[in-house]
Order: C-alpha cells, then structure tokens, then sequence
C-alpha cells in the first residue's frame, strides 16, 4: 500500500497548505501586475501626449474580452461548488468551461493584436504601446498559465480525485481576471 | 441558485483537517449579472463625452467589480485574517511605490534636474496630424 500524501491545515495560520500557497502567489503576483498598473498610471498621468496613441486602442474588443473573462470565472466559482459538492465530473466539465473562456479571450486577443501590428502599432512604437503589449502580454500568459493547470486539474477532477484542487486553480483564475478588471480601464477606455 | 463559501470540515472537496469556515449562500449567477451591468455602464460612460464621468464609471467600476469578484469568487470575506494581512500589506507597498518615484516622473523639475521640451514629444509617425505608423521611441 503506497502512502498519498495530502494537504493538511498549517495550525499557524488555520489555513490549508495549498490555498495558502496560492495566497503566496498571489501576493507575488500582485507585487508585478501592481508594479507595471501603478508605474503605467504615474507615467500616463506624467504623459497626456498618450492620449494619441492610447485612442488606437478598441474598446468594444477589451469589453467583450471583459465579458469573457467574468463568464469564466462564473464557471470557475462553479466547478469549485460542485468540488464542494462532491460532483468530481460536473467540476471538471465547468473548469474545461472556464479553459474555453480562456481560449476565446486569447483568440480575440490575438486578433487585436494582428491588427494593430498591422497598422504599425508595435511595442516599440512608443510609451503607450510598450506599456500596452507588456501588461497585456503578461497577462496572457497566466491566462495560459491557468488554462493548462486547469485541464491537469479537470482531469484529475473526473476520477472524483484531489477535487480540493478545483478551488486553488479558481482563485488564481479569479485573480487573473481582476487584473483585466483594472488593465480594461487603463488601456481602453481612459483615452 | 446558491453555495457556500470555504467548506466545512470533511466536505469533498477537500482534505481531512480543513477547518470549517462560516458557510456562507451565494447566488453566483446573480452576482455575475451584476458585474456584467457594471461592465456595460463603464463602456458606456465614455460616450457621455464628460471626462470626469468617463474616468469616475472606469475606475469606480472597477474597483467595484474587483471587489466583487474578490468578495464572492475567492470567497475572501471568510478568509483568515492573515490573507487579508497579507494582501493589505502588498497593497500598502503598492502605494509606497507610487509616492516614491510618481513625483519624478509627474512633475516637470526637481532637485538638480528639469525635463526639456522633448520629454513631451511624440514619434513623428504618431503625432496627432499623422496618426498612426510605428517609429522610434520619444524619450
């Protein structure tokens, strides 16, 4: 008999290894999506002369992305109630959910971006657009990020198997979308 | 339809030894509803033509959706006290970065330094008469 090892509650802290350890990512993440928000806004505010080059930006695409992306995380907060519940292949289904959501939010994506790189609007282009790719491409890989730590986790989940899972990845894709929540403002619509 | 918060002791979805949190009922679907409102009034207040409404529906509804999401997806609101202190304090560090360096890059002059006129300047390629085209960095 092979010994499987769990995650168990830290008494320190009353909180379960694994979803403190996402906590402790998240702050780490917060420390780089803060640091490029909050360097963008003082140097936005420093140069209104952006404005020229933030008006290239298409906001119905960020809003649909937007809408996107909370449809996902309302996936998301449902597979983690149906963990909770105990329904390891309804929790799958809706995570795989949540995947599509990331999926059709990197397609948009990258047809924004074509287009753009094809009227000549590239990260070198100026501060706007160097902001614009960076934050935005960062972003889109811990979309990606949390798309394949998900299908692991959906898989496990359909064999009713460490379903405690389903809500660490739902939190961290929760937090992912906030950070579209406050880059959708910044690069669509403050032009 | 509702759910619950963390879940209590013993629940499927999780380990044995998970504390039980204060189960709290949510109707998920409602609450996305709301943010998806929240999403069609900021996109929506840009058309007003008014700079302050634009800026106040942008950021004011963000913050609120992010407090929602927050709130009710990550279930912070029944967290442990010290992922709320954990997050305060990268928040407040946040705000440190901001006061350090914004007033360097916001204002024109300072100690033994002064920003020319060129700081201000666009690429050829992108100044407002020519829009758009890509070109070289201003600064």
């Amino acid at each position: 008999m092979s010994a499987h090892t769990i995650a168990t509650t830290r008494s320190a802290t009353g909180i379960p290894t694994g979803r403190l350890a996402v906590w402790w990512v998240l702050c780490s993440e917060i420390v780089v999506f803060g640091g490029i928000l909050v360097s963008y806004i003082m140097h936005r505010l420093g140069h209104p002369e952006w404005a020229h080059q933030a008006a290239h930006t298409n906001l119905w695409i960020g809003a649909f992305n937007t809408l996107v992306l909370l449809s996902s995380s309302l996936s998301a907060v449902l597979a983690h109630k149906a963990a909770e519940e105990g329904n390891g292949p309804r929790a799958a289904r809706l995570l795989l959910a949540t995947v599509g959501g990331g999926f059709t939010f990197l397609i948009v994506k990258s047809v924004e971006w074509t287009i753009e790189i094809s009227q000549g609007e590239v990260i070198q282009s100026g501060g706007f657009w160097s902001y614009y790719y960076t934050a935005a491409g960062i972003h889109a890989t811990h979309v990606i990020a949390g798309m394949v730590i998900m299908c692991f986790i959906a898989a496990d989940a359909m064999k009713n198997r460490n379903l405690h899972r389903v809500e660490l990845v739902g939190i961290y894709w929760h937090f992912v979308d906030i950070v579209w929540i406050f880059l959708f403002p910044l690069l669509y619509i403050a032009k | 339809m509702s759910a619950h918060g963390h879940t209590a002791e013993h629940s499927p979805g999780h380990p044995p030894g998970h504390a039980a949190a204060h189960p709290v009922h949510r109707n998920y679907i409602k609450i996305w509803g709301i943010l998806v409102v929240l999403l069609v009034i900021s996109v929506a207040g840009p058309f007003l033509g008014i700079r302050v409404v634009t800026l106040a529906t942008a950021f004011g509804i963000a913050l609120v959706k992010a407090y929602m999401v927050a709130k009710n997806f990550m279930h912070l609101d029944v967290e442990k006290p010290i992922v709320h202190w954990l997050l305060a304090i990268i928040l407040v560090l946040m705000v440190l970065l901001f006061a350090g360096v914004a007033p360097d890059v916001m204002k024109d002059k300072g100690r033994m330094w002064k920003k020319g006129p060129e700081f201000h300047t666009l690429p050829p390629e992108h100044a407002p008469e020519a829009g758009g085209g890509h070109g070289a960095e201003s600064h």
